[in-house]
């Protein structure tokens, strides 16, 4: 087996990024795994925490930590100010127009399910319909079929080409029904990279009058996000993909639709006046952050955000952009090696199968090269059998991936058919 | 690569190419779906049962080399063998994979799986057709999963 070596010599990654300074703040980058440098390409799954993030939590809890809205003392005013200051660094993020309009939750998850419960269970009745796509994660379909089976609503799916790219007009037909009350697709899809063309299909929702939730969990990290120049009514992201701490979603909502809504969950922080006879809510967005919220998590969020805006999300999508290219042309010199998703708008990441050889077991192989990967269906079953595959491998990039480090994964990806081929 | 080795022996990169029984049974007297929820892998198990005997016993199904080449390695080892022993062979074969222990001689060529304990994050590839058979002669209608 003639397995061809490293060449990232050829020319230098064309992003002006400083690279040797971004990977020096992330401690957890200098290590060896199995003895082989850890070469890490989960970042769909979760990604890394620059220093900066790690400090911030640090000083958080060694500082001025305290719970947050009720004290009169310093260090509950300190830690008040913080989180609030990391909501207003979210609202900047997404250009939100109001700090009202973010709203901190768990994850991606909890934001959809809160607009599930909350706005869903205020509005779907018997016979309406919700409208998804066909390559949503079980995260932005579990939730509105929940909804669906209490309510008599039905689920509707937009399916994609073999590309992954969605057909708009399938889409734009299951809107015409006249029943539809709200579409909830993906920004970028975790199983396929596909970009979907958000802004075109929130118009075509907007031009029926059907209001729109979008699953940002994996587009922040890679793409700048404007919600107003979007208007999608719901943006929802977790933290854990945005470098920042996990354990903290935001669920972006338009401000006048959030107040029309009914709580998501009941108990302190969330109310104005409690008596045994009623309870009157509070003002947003505390009306949607019932109980103690992970306080040093929305701190170490906005570190993240800082962080990311130094270094300007047009050049980490520029350099991400680069090193997909470069990985998708060095990986598909492996015979019977078969890319999942080639849609033209595509990012950050790059799923593929290896003819007769498990996911499972190129995950393990690359492991012990050091290379860390996702094998599995990715929580988008429907994705796997759409292609009839039951898993792909995943290397997915973050803004400190380098080329040699996408040598270090085709090198290993040689070695997974040596090994299976011997 | 020579610890990989240690998990992809020669033994099951056979079986994985080459899995022994693997077909269905038209008409067993026991069957049951085992599922990794982790991976997405699925398999089935058939067992024809007479007088407490395993006369036969085949599987179906995708899954990883581990997951495949255990499973098949399973039907050559219980084919055969009396009901009564499959819980048996289990616990040793569940010992062999989760701990240091020595293979017992009596799991013959299982024996190959040891390497898995090194992979933690694959024991459940190793043990899913073994919970599907369990399943199945405890007669249980919903798929078994690992976890
Ligand atoms: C597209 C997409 N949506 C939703 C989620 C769920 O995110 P979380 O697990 O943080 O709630 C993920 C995470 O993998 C994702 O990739």
């Amino acid at each position: 087996m003639n397995a061809p070596l490293a060449r990232s010599t050829t020319p230098v990654a064309r992003s002006e990024l400083d690279l040797a300074r971004i990977r020096a703040d992330f401690p957890i980058l200098r290590q060896r795994v199995h003895g082989k440098p850890l070469v890490y390409l989960d970042n769909a799954a979760s990604v890394q925490k620059p220093k900066a993030v790690i400090d911030a939590v640090g000083a958080c809890y060694s500082g001025y930590y305290a719970n947050i809205h009720r004290g009169v003392h310093l260090l509950s005013e300190r830690s008040t100010a913080a989180y609030e200051g990391a909501r207003e660094k979210v609202r900047a993020f997404l250009n939100a127009a109001s700090v009202q309009e973010i709203i901190f939750t768990r994850n991606t998850t909890e934001s959809i399910n809160l607009v599930a419960s909350s706005f869903g269970g205020q509005r779907v009745k018997a016979g309406d319909e919700i409208v998804i796509t066909g390559m949503e994660h079980h995260s932005n379909i579990v939730p509105w079929q929940l909804l669906c089976e209490h309510t008599g609503a039905v689920l509707k799916v937009a399916p994609f080409t073999d590309a992954g790219e969605l057909i708009l007009e399938e889409y734009e037909r299951l809107l015409d029904s006249g029943r539809v009350k709200l579409a909830a697709f993906v920004h970028l899809s975790n199983a396929l990279g596909t970009i979907n063309p958000v802004k075109t299909m929130i118009d075509l929702a907007h031009a029926r009058g059907i209001p729109v939730l979008v699953d940002g969990a994996q587009s922040v990290p890679h793409l700048a996000v404007d919600v107003r120049e979007l208007d999608c009514e719901f943006y929802a992201f977790s933290s854990h993909k945005l470098y920042g701490p996990s354990g903290v979603g935001v669920l972006y909502g338009k401000q006048a639709l959030l107040e029309a809504m009914p709580p998501y969950q009941g108990g302190g922080d969330m109310i104005r006046l409690v008596t045994f006879e009623k309870t009157e809510y509070a003002d947003l967005p505390n009306k949607f952050e019932a109980g103690t919220p992970n306080i040093a998590g929305v701190i170490g969020l906005g570190a993240a955000l800082d962080w990311l805006n130094a270094i300007g999300l047009d050049a980490v999508a520029a350099h991400e952009h680069d090193l997909l290219e470069y990985a998708i042309a060095r990986i598909s010199e492996i015979p019977e090696l078969k890319i999942m998703g080639t849609a033209r708008d595509k990012a950050a990441l790059a799923a593929f199968t290896m003819r007769s050889i498990h996911p499972h077991d190129i995950g393990t192989i690359l492991d012990r090269e050091g290379v860390a990967i996702r094998a599995g269906h990715h929580c988008a079953q429907p994705v796997m059998q759409r292609y009839g595959v039951p898993a792909t491998a995943r290397a997915s990039f973050a803004v400190y991936n380098t080329r040699d480090e996408v040598d270090s994964l085709v090198a290993a990806l040689w070695k997974v058919k040596e090994l299976f081929e011997s | 690569m020579s610890d990989l080795r240690d998990l992809y022996q020669e033994v099951i990169l056979d079986h994985n190419k080459r899995p022994r029984n693997f077909r269905v049974l038209p008409q067993p007297t026991h069957k049951a779906d085992g599922v990794n929820p982790l991976c997405g892998d699925r398999i089935s198990v058939f067992l024809d049962i007479e007088e407490g005997v395993i006369k036969d016993i085949a599987f179906q199904g995708a899954g990883c080399a581990i997951s495949s080449a255990s499973a098949s390695l399973m039907t050559e080892a219980l084919k055969g063998k009396p009901v009564k022993e499959v819980e048996h062979l289990f616990e040793a074969f569940h010992n062999v994979v989760t701990t240091d222990c020595e293979c017992p001689r009596g799991l013959g060529k299982l024996g190959v799986l040891a390497g898995v304990r090194d992979y933690p994050s694959r024991v459940k590839c190793a043990t899913l057709a073994w919970h599907a058979v369990r399943a199945a002669l405890e007669e249980r209608k919903q798929p078994v999963a690992t976890e």
